[in-house]
């Protein structure tokens, strides 16, 4: 039996989209383990023994049971659709992402750049609800969001651009297939230096430590989702986790060679996986070893140096390019 | 500050016309207690602040008159909770020397013993919660965090040997201390300033090497040699700010002249400075404890005997005043005695609430982030902010 192509699509998207939900709860009990390791703690480890492997599945029920309060000077309409406006743009990321040749939603010609543009619009979300909230603290938070976003969408793109500069094409699977002979990491100087930049840029988009100023929970207490609780939390705290996981997922594809590995065919997507949870947790570590810098130093590391930095790094890449072809190697 | 004197305000030549007052505290994250900040911003700038305290204000001085020599010791320690052998140090010895009571030289020693082990309880937790405000409760900071009440934790377990108490002791006594040492007591100390000290070095590679560390906190809150001298900030905050002076030192109390020790003193004044300070302390603490070991006379450890009633001490008419260096500064209390079983009149001066006082005069100018790691370099303990 063969399905209309939009009612194939629209399999693959809801496949893709809860394998996402899931892979992002598990996501968070990843990253309390890990993070358990490093402080010589346990993490979660009695609500499915052994090791809490039931406990995200214990922390989205809870979410859903809890009660959902609204500010009484909140803007309503802003307040309760801020959540959704986020987490949609994060969940959009990963439409473009072929998690192996032919398995994803759509591999598009202009891949990376619709990641990178939808990526961005997670912004509008987490300023309605920094805004809508009518919280001091939500206010503050939600404009040093705008602030950051607007400083580390440039390097974040400039990054990401070498391995499209190198491969020749904005289409993710084009990409992956150039670095068949070399990955981009490993390309001389330039691919180690955009990496680095990238994951800095990924850290700051991301609104991790050490770039977490808007949710800063020892001066804005929680930042634009001060005000926020039950689902609507929970949305904007999977919302959250799924921008890191694809863009870990992007990053894995990018520099890392996406599903290239040794084995069998089959086995890519688990390649792919493997990465990006490398990737991650790279994120993870550098989030629990750094302290959070001041919003004015994050700006200054941007504009002063990421920033130029990339750009001359992206006309490095230009030049070789131009002068010994695209292509991996 | 007296009320009448206006708020400070400092003008930063803002072109908008609108200022935010935000509100940080009393129930804030970062506000080590009830402490409550009126901030008032421009932008992330933060250009006045009004301090409001009191929240944990419990009657302590009051308390203190409705209370015999014997039961206030205990009490005591509820002042600076998180430092509790200071404060009831400080007591007993304001009582002392009104009643010209000698204290047995093992006495002397066992409350150095104490003091120092308290100092490094004290400043673990610091570092903790300091890091915490600089890194968030999920962020870098909470590993610092876990790592400093791990070794606090090491501290609070000999306590706990010591007195059968693991954070209000009522240890001293007029007169000298309530407890001898428990057999092998003095090389489990041993141990445990062994391991502490290993992981002092640690910590200093895990955050002086950080770059990030040294930009949130250099040049940060800087309080120079003259406003911590106006203001008159003790500890850590006075020696950070290129001051030698210790308690001591300046006026050596239990014994401490027999301890050969350095008393560290950083000139720039800034939040690294204070941090630097507490750093070496830690290590001075360490070395203090180790020669008292060593030197631990025997002998009784109390030239009274042992509580019988609550009425048992009984004090000459006359008024005395004690001060001993605690973990955050110079902790006094000042006793005045009518001749009853209990004081007519009791005074503390408790170190955070002076050290506290200059917040006002350093923060503004920062940005709202440098607020609370300013606030978490003054370590203030509302317990004896407020008493």
């Amino acid at each position: 039996m063969t399905l209309p192509p939009v009612a194939r699509a629209a399999l693959r998207a809801f496949i893709v989209l809860n394998a996402i939900i899931l892979l992002v709860t598990y996501a968070t009990l990843l990253e309390r383990k890990f993070a358990a390791r490093m402080q010589s703690r346990i993490g979660p480890y009695y609500v499915g023994r052994p090791h809490g492997w039931l406990q995200p599945i214990a922390d989205a029920l809870k979410l859903m049971l809890k009660e959902d309060v609204v500010p009484a000077a909140a803007d309503r309409g802003v307040y309760n659709l801020a959540p959704v406006v986020f987490l949609v743009p994060c969940m959009l990321i990963f439409a473009t992402i072929p998690f192996a040749p032919e398995l994803g939603v759509a591999d598009l010609n202009i891949g990376v750049l619709f990641f990178l543009a939808v990526s961005s619009l997670e912004i509008v979300g987490l300023f309605m609800g920094g805004w809508g909230s009518n919280n001091k603290y939500a206010l503050l938070s939600a404009m040093r969001a705008v602030n950051q976003i607007i400083s580390y969408d440039l390097p974040f793109v400039f990054a990401a651009l070498v391995p499209v500069l190198l491969a020749g094409s904005l289409q993710m699977s084009a990409i992956v297939a150039a670095q068949q002979g070399l990955w981009f990491v490993f390309y001389p100087v330039i691919g180690q230096l955009a990496f680095v930049a990238y994951l800095v840029a990924t850290l700051a988009a991301e609104n991790r430590v050490p770039f977490d100023i808007l949710e800063a929970e020892s001066e804005l207490v929680a930042g634009f989702r001060v005000e926020y609780s039950g689902m609507k939390f929970a949305l904007i705290q999977l919302g959250e986790y799924a921008h890191m996981l694809g863009t870990s997922f992007l990053g894995a594809l990018l520099f890392l060679g996406g599903w290239l590995g040794p084995g069998p065919a089959w086995l890519g997507p688990l390649w792919f996986l493997a990465k990006a949870v490398l990737v991650f947790l790279v994120v993870t570590w550098v989030r629990w070893s750094f302290v959070r810098i001041r919003v004015d130093q994050i700006l200054a590391i941007s504009w002063k140096l990421l920033l130029p930095a990339t750009l001359v790094l992206l006309l490095a890449t230009g030049f070789v390019v131009a002068t010994r072809g695209a292509g991996g190697g | 500050m007296p009320d009448t004197q206006a708020k400070q305000v400092v003008e930063l030549g803002y072109g908008g016309n609108e200022r935010l007052m935000m509100n940080m505290g009393p129930q804030h994250p970062s506000s080590h207690g009830v402490f409550r900040m009126i901030l008032t911003l421009e932008g992330e700038t933060v250009v006045g602040v009004d301090a409001v305290i009191g929240y944990l204000h419990r009657c302590h001085e009051k308390l203190g008159e409705t209370l015999t020599y014997v039961q206030y010791p205990s009490i005591a320690s509820k002042t600076d909770y998180v430092a509790a052998m200071t404060s009831e140090l400080a007591y007993v010895s304001a009582v002392e020397k009104i009643a010209r009571i000698d204290v047995p030289k093992r006495a002397q020693y066992l409350r150095v013993i104490a003091a120092e082990l308290q100092r490094i309880a004290s400043h673990c937790l610091w570092l903790g919660t300091w890091c915490l405000d600089m890194g968030g409760a999920l962020g870098g900071g909470a590993t610092v965090f876990l790592y400093a009440i791990r070794e606090r934790e090491m501290v609070l377990d000999r306590f706990e040997e010591l007195t059968g108490a693991r954070l209000l002791y009522g240890f001293h006594q007029v007169g000298g201390t309530r407890y001898d040492v428990p057999p092998g007591w003095d090389t489990k100390v041993r141990e445990t300033v062994d391991f502490i000290e290993q992981r002092i070095d640690e910590y200093e590679a895990m955050l002086e090497h950080n770059t990030f560390f040294r930009v949130r906190t250099q040049g940060v809150g800087v309080i120079s040699r003259e406003l911590a001298q106006d203001v008159g900030v003790s500890g850590p905050l006075i020696r950070g700010s290129g001051v030698n002076y210790d308690v001591r030192r300046a006026e050596p109390y239990s014994s401490y002249g027999d301890f050969d020790f350095v008393v560290p003193v950083e000139t720039e004044g800034d939040c690294y400075a204070r941090y630097r300070v507490r750093m070496v302390e830690f290590r001075q603490s360490i070395r203090i404890i180790r020669q008292a070991l060593d030197g631990l006379p025997a002998g009784p450890i109390s030239s009274r005997p042992g509580v019988k009633s609550v009425g048992q001490v009984r004090v000459p008419k006359g008024e005395g005043y004690a001060r001993v260096e605690g973990a955050r500064g110079e902790v006094g209390c000042y006793i005045i005695s009518d001749g009853s079983p209990k004081p007519y009149r009791m005074k503390w001066r408790g170190a955070s609430f002076s050290n506290l006082a200059v917040l006002p005069h350093i923060v503004p100018g920062h940005k709202v982030a440098d607020v609370v790691a300013i606030m978490g370099s003054v370590d203030p303990v509302f317990g004896e902010v407020d008493r």
